[in-house]
């Protein structure tokens, strides 16, 4: 073992190497453990807010995922109902009836008391009766058996959501409207399936009606014409930098740019987005086909920068193996190269598309926060999307849209984290080595 | 060492030159990587070039196919001709020229796709095979002259990147050869196989003379005695000296050869 001079110590005293080693041990030791702790403690910490954020979603937005319904024997009074009047007629008159009948200690002749039996009910519950009339008139005169949502109150009531202990000037369902629901309970009357209507139906003032079917549909044609224009463009774009275009000082300027677009805020893209497809090329507002050529916009320079860094990991050796047998430019690009980047490519649009599905600020501008209660039938109509839409149920005064935003918000961290699945999914699938 | 040297005493006298190189300068951006070299390059024969890394004897090498065109800083000037023909010719297309002069790199760079599909590749972009039973033809003429026929002939169908280093450089050899190409450019073939693999590669390049005029760069001087009958010695951009390869290891005329073939520098 070879000894040294410690060289700061100006005494002949030597010392070997294991000894200086050995003293600054423990210190190195210390800092390691110390990074180690740290790094956990970040991870843990992050692993925390998301579990926290996960919770408090879900431990709202759950009682979205079901909707209480009463079911009714309905009597169509022909009375209430002419044949003749139809589509007209008064269906509220014939649903508040068939609850009088149902419950006790109510006067069919007393109007304040048939007013608030009309409140029990959805409102759309008239609406479905009228359509299931319409379509067979021969239901006038007969007795129906129905199953519809009960208004907002009432679901919160079923859910617990409204404690019975409050002062009942402090409810928003009073003493005898308590009594009717446990009525009616107690008459198994009321059932709590699940919300198909989150999924099913367009957007409603009343949260018992109100779903995400217009949104899921918005965002579906944005998404789509985002993809349509901004892949293709993008890796063009892409191939031509890296493979094609003159290294000089023009191709550097264009390189720094598409990097700037990249970080340039979402929301002015909505103003450039307002300012031309709007304004100038006249195109219709809270269109998803204008959202998508907005999300085109920002997930172009995202797919321009992935698929360059997956053409430049291709290696060297495998365009020169092509150019060495006579393979033409293009003939490597395509032949070779592309194929190699594609899940590289892959990866980086469906990370960019998932950003775009959850981008809100440039849709707010072009109006795609409309309230619209059909769901578009084309990329045109006016529509809402995801993020919109949780944005207009997050701004509503109702109780019942509180846990409805919960529940969009799931939806759309559910669709995201597909998104991202499929994109490691196919990295590994086709992921190659050379 | 000198065991090797039993193919060298073959004729190399009947030889037509295939490739005239005259006065070319290869510049990378400031640097001036080959000073004036003038060779010219035997048919039918394995002209190796040898020489101290850096001296510019791969580069000389990717000029005769015009690869250094890749490279956006590299300027190629003074006259290459293959039959006569300038190369560097505004009417040459290189796609045309690589078709004629075939190159086999220093890395086994099999392409990710099958063993067939690595053969056949060249052909069917140059359009040489019209019907299937045509291209299935080339393709094992191909493998059989790259010696690795009957190594592979039941796993066509799998990836070339499977096989083993040696294989993989064959493969890449009779990828070449598949073109029917006149020159057979080789970059370092050997440096990245074991002996096993170097021998039965040194074998085919010795075999591939019958039909080609091959150029080799090697690092090994061992090699360069073993397989080729002309030999050209590189140093720092220059063609230092160009003869036999018996005489240049025997009775070299320069000093600077005589240095590096005794190992003083390189």
């Amino acid at each position: 073992m070879a000894d040294v001079t410690a060289g700061t110590n100006p005494g002949p005293k030597t010392v070997s190497t294991a000894d200086v080693v050995r003293a600054s041990l423990a210190r190195r030791n210390r800092k390691q453990t110390l990074l180690q702790v740290l790094g956990l403690g970040a991870i843990s910490f992050a692993f925390l807010m998301l579990f926290i954020l996960i919770a408090s979603l879900v431990s709202s937005g759950y009682h979205a995922f079901t909707q209480t319904h009463i079911t009714l024997d309905v009597f169509i009074d022909p009375e209430e109902v002419p044949l003749e009047r139809l589509p007209r007629g008064g269906f509220d008159d014939v649903l508040e009836a068939s609850l009088a009948s149902v419950l006790e200690d109510t006067d069919p002749n007393d109007r304040a008391t048939m007013r608030a039996l009309g409140g029990l009910l959805s409102n759309g519950a008239q609406f479905r009766l009228r359509d299931r009339v319409v379509e067979d008139p021969d239901l006038v005169g007969q007795t129906i058996a129905m199953t519809v949502p009960v208004s907002d109150p009432y679901d919160q009531l079923n859910k617990g959501l409204i404690d019975r202990e409050t002062p009942e000037q402090h409810r928003r369902l009073k003493d005898f409207e308590i009594a009717w629901f446990d009525q009616l309970m107690a008459k198994e009357a009321i059932s709590k399936p699940l919300n198909t209507g989150l999924i099913a139906n367009a957007d409603s003032r009343f949260p018992e009606l109100a779903g995400l079917k217009g949104a899921l549909i918005g965002s579906f044609w944005a998404l789509f014409v985002c993809f349509v224009i901004s892949f293709p463009l993008g890796i063009g774009a892409a191939i031509y930098l890296e493979e094609f275009a003159p290294k000089n000082k023009f191709s550097d300027l264009v390189e720094v740019n598409i990097n700037n677009l990249a970080a340039v805020p979402s929301v002015v893209f909505g103003l450039l987005a307002l300012a031309v497809f709007i304004g100038w090329f006249g195109l219709p507002r809270s269109a998803p086909f204008v959202g998508g050529m907005t999300l085109a916009l920002m997930t172009m320079p995202t797919i321009i920068i992935a698929t360059r860094a997956a053409l430049k990991a291709v290696p060297p050796s495998i365009r020169e193996a092509a150019l060495g047998v006579g393979a033409s430019k293009h003939q490597v690009v395509f032949g070779h190269v592309l194929p190699l980047a594609m899940p590289g490519i892959l990866t980086g649009t469906i990370i960019g598309l998932a950003q775009a599905l959850g981008e809100t600020a440039p849709l707010l501008l072009i109006g795609m926060n409309a309230f619209i209660t059909s769901a578009p039938s084309g990329p045109f109509d006016s529509a809402t999307a995801l993020p919109t839409q949780i944005f207009i149920w997050a701004d509503s005064p109702e109780r019942g849209f509180v846990s409805r935003t919960s529940a969009a918000i799931l939806v759309l961290l559910g669709f995201l984290i597909t998104m991202n699945a499929i994109s490691i999914y196919l990295r590994n699938k086709f992921e190659r080595s050379w | 060492m000198m065991d090797g040297m039993r193919k060298i005493e073959r004729d190399t006298a009947a030889s037509d030159i295939k490739i005239q190189a005259r006065s070319v300068q290869v510049f990378y951006g400031d640097t001036h990587a080959i000073k004036d070299v003038s060779v010219d390059i035997l048919d039918k024969t394995v002209t190796a070039f040898i020489g101290p890394s850096g001296c510019g004897k791969s580069t000389f090498l990717r000029c005769l196919n015009r690869m250094n065109d890749t490279i956006d800083i590299a300027r190629v000037q003074g006259d290459i001709h293959i039959d006569g023909d300038d190369i560097y010719d505004p009417s040459i297309d290189p796609v045309q020229l690589r078709a004629k002069v075939g190159m086999v790199f220093q890395k086994p760079n099999p392409f990710p796709k099958s063993i067939y599909d690595n053969i056949a590749y060249g052909p069917r972009i140059h359009g040489l095979a019209r019907t299937k039973a045509e291209l299935d033809e080339i393709v094992e003429r191909s493998l059989r002259r790259g010696a690795i026929w009957d190594e592979v002939k039941d796993r066509l169908h799998e990836p070339g990147t499977g096989l083993s280093g040696g294989q993989q450089q064959r493969l890449c050899i009779a990828r070449a050869v598949a073109t029917e190409p006149e020159v057979l450019l080789m970059d370092e073939p050997c440096s990245a196989l074991d002996p096993i693999a170097t021998a039965q590669v040194e074998d085919l390049i010795d075999e591939l003379r019958r039909n080609y005029s091959v150029v080799i760069v090697t690092h090994s001087m061992q090699q360069a005695a073993r397989v080729s009958q002309k030999t050209a010695f590189f140093h720092l951009g220059n063609l230092v000296e160009y003869r036999e390869t018996g005489q240049i290891f025997t009775n070299p005329e320069d000093a600077r050869t005589e240095s590096y073939i005794t190992g003083r520098i390189g």
